[in-house]
């Protein structure tokens, strides 16, 4: 059994997150996940907060860490100071090293937020892009969002942008240099590590449930899994 | 327990921040740039042309990883290098005041810039690693302001040069407006953000100062319902569409004549998710069976400086603005709306609200 608690307390969003709660709860009625999902950011504390590692691996594996939306509405209202999301954070960084993330529905999704919005990064330079939309896979913003990537040179054009070219300007082309420079920096800091970590083991999960993953991209049938697949049990 | 004296009154001067006059480095939003483009170039027309303020953007700024970062796909240590090269930008420019578009990456920044401040240690390794990875060395800024401050710090400027007021133009009455603030602007570091956490003016002071009312109603804090994951990932998306039918719910008996915000995800979610519930089940909830339009702070500003309402963008939303065009009595050309900038006619977006 590997010491959880401790691994966790190199990480200072940890330290700085984990102060001593008083299981009051004001950050679960603060929290706007625990009015979607069944989810109380106050035990996810209360269990770290015992320094207990099979109660800290139960969570690693869980749903449950899954659930926040970041928005960091627990922080301005801890009495303690604490922060749930940065507890939360932090557990799901260490989920993902571990491998423990493919363990839950909700932790296997991290595969489809690496394939799109990790994946832009160093393909364009941005998390999200104009041209890396996809609107097929965003139906319920409408008819105007499709229209405008339809008809993006023209729309950018209208309102001073740079759609795909190199400059200055909204939605300008990012230089291959500089997203070369980008790749080098996830290098050396952790982020291609952390790429490795989710990709290896997603591949991993996706033989063990017979889905394939192919090696970059979305058209493959573990990614459409991930990001569509609700099997129910997770709401109030 | 009655409290009395000076020293037991909430100074106002305690929720004020400083905001730099001149001089911005200015930094894009992933998100904003891809749907709200002429709010973006709208800012920068603004603070050089009108404002004549120096403003400049380094075409080698990319993303600052934030959207990777809360969804949880990049680490802490690599969005602070990718934060500290977006600094080298900026120092190797000339520039000590940063101009930060985007909510999510300004919570960003001031996470970054406290975590620095409490864990030296993070400081040198990030300088260690941007070294290392590009060669590049940065300092701190002087200042750290987000786009809508600096609109909020010229708004008396703004309105003097007003051709039109946030005044329905038929009664006299001040137009009612919804703000909506980004939660990572003042919820995480409440001393970065005008008026705190619990008093954000950021937004209201833009809305009084142009003529209109500041509606106040129940669920004005809570969440859009963005959560990152919880959007991103299509399974998730009733977490998001929930919590920002939440907000509409407790804003419509107050009748807005519009919603401002200054986050480009809260702008998207409630403009887009308004299409999306007349889909599911017929309902709006703005007045006479319209949707609410929604704004972002340039926009408006613009709205209000007499900028055709099509250079900025609007006829790209789902809710269209013209209930808030005629009520203000603004001037605008019906046959435009939908043309290139060399006049040849586009198509019309289908199912758009309020037309």
């Amino acid at each position: 059994m590997s010491n959880y608690y401790d691994t966790l307390m190199k990480d200072v969003r940890f330290v700085e997150g984990l102060n001593a709660c008083m299981n009051c709860g004001v950050c679960t009625a603060i929290c706007p996940a625990a009015a979607f999902y069944d989810y109380d950011p106050r035990k996810i504390v209360i269990a770290v907060q015992t320094k207990d590692d099979d109660e800290i691996e139960k969570l690693l594996k869980s749903e449950t860490i899954w659930y926040c939306g970041e928005c960091l509405s627990c922080k301005t209202r801890c009495p303690r100071g604490n922060t749930p999301a940065y507890v939360i954070m932090a557990l799901r960084t260490l989920s993902q090293q571990l491998g423990f993330f493919t363990e839950s529905e909700k932790g296997r999704q991290q595969f489809a937020l690496k394939r799109t919005v990790g994946d832009n990064i160093f393909e364009y330079g941005y998390c999200v892009a104009a041209y890396a939309m996809k609107p097929e896979l965003h139906p319920e913003q409408g008819p105007v969002w499709k229209y405008v990537i339809e008809n993006a040179r023209d729309v950018f054009e209208r309102l001073g942008g740079k759609y795909d070219e190199y400059g200055g300007g909204p939605m300008r082309k990012i230089p291959e240099d500089v997203r070369d420079e980008l790749i080098r920096i996830f290098e050396v800091s952790g982020g291609t590590e952390l790429f490795d970590d989710i990709e290896r083991h997603s591949k991993a999960k996706a033989k063990e449930m017979g889905l394939e993953t192919g090696d970059k991209g979305i058209d493959n049938p573990y990614f459409m899994e991930v990001y569509t697949k609700d099997s129910g049990g997770h709401h109030c | 327990m009655k409290l009395e004296g000076e020293e037991n009154k909430i100074k106002w001067a305690d929720y004020q921040k400083e905001i730099a006059d001149d001089h911005f480095f200015y930094v894009r939003s992933c998100i904003r740039q891809s749907l709200y483009p002429g709010s973006e170039q709208f800012f920068l027309n603004l603070l050089g042309n009108i404002l004549k303020k120096d403003i400049y953007e380094n075409p080698s700024h990319t993303t600052c990883t934030g959207i990777g970062y809360h969804g949880d796909v990049v680490p802490f240590s690599t969005i602070q290098t990718v934060v500290a090269r977006h600094y080298a930008l900026m120092k190797e420019s000339g520039y000590k005041n940063i101009a930060i578009s985007c909510v999510t990456s300004f919570g960003i920044y001031t996470e970054i810039l406290e975590t620095w401040k409490h864990f030296p240690e993070e400081l040198e390794k990030t300088r260690e690693y941007l070294f290392k990875a590009t060669g590049r060395e940065f300092d701190i800024p002087e200042n750290v302001s987000h786009t809508s401050d600096i609109i909020y710090k010229f708004k008396d400027e703004i309105a003097s040069m007003a051709k039109y007021r946030l005044v329905d133009k038929e009664t006299g009455e001040p137009l009612k407006g919804v703000e909506h603030i980004g939660c990572h602007y003042a919820k995480i570091f409440p001393k970065y953000g005008v008026g705190g956490a619990e008093f954000p003016q950021v937004l209201s002071g833009m809305i009084t100062t142009w003529g209109g009312e500041v509606v106040d109603y129940p669920e004005r804090r809570h969440c859009c319902g963005f959560g990152f994951r919880q959007y991103l990932v299509q399974a998730n998306r009733g977490y998001s569409l929930s919590n920002s039918i939440t907000k509409f719910e407790s804003m419509k008996p107050y009748k807005p004549d519009f919603i401002l915000t200054n986050c480009p995800g809260c702008n998207m979610f409630m403009d887009k998710w308004q299409y999306t519930v007349k889909e599911m089940n017929g309902n709006t909830y703005g007045q006479d069976g319209n949707a609410i339009p929604v704004l972002t702070y340039e926009e408006l500003a613009g709205l209000v400086l007499g900028v055709d309402p099509w250079d900025l963008g609007l006829q790209f939303h789902a809710v269209q603005s013209e209930p808030l065009l005629d009520k203000m009595g603004i001037e605008y050309s019906k046959e435009d709306k939908y043309k290139t900038i060399d006049g040849r006619q586009m198509g019309v977006p289908a199912k758009i609200l309020n037309v």
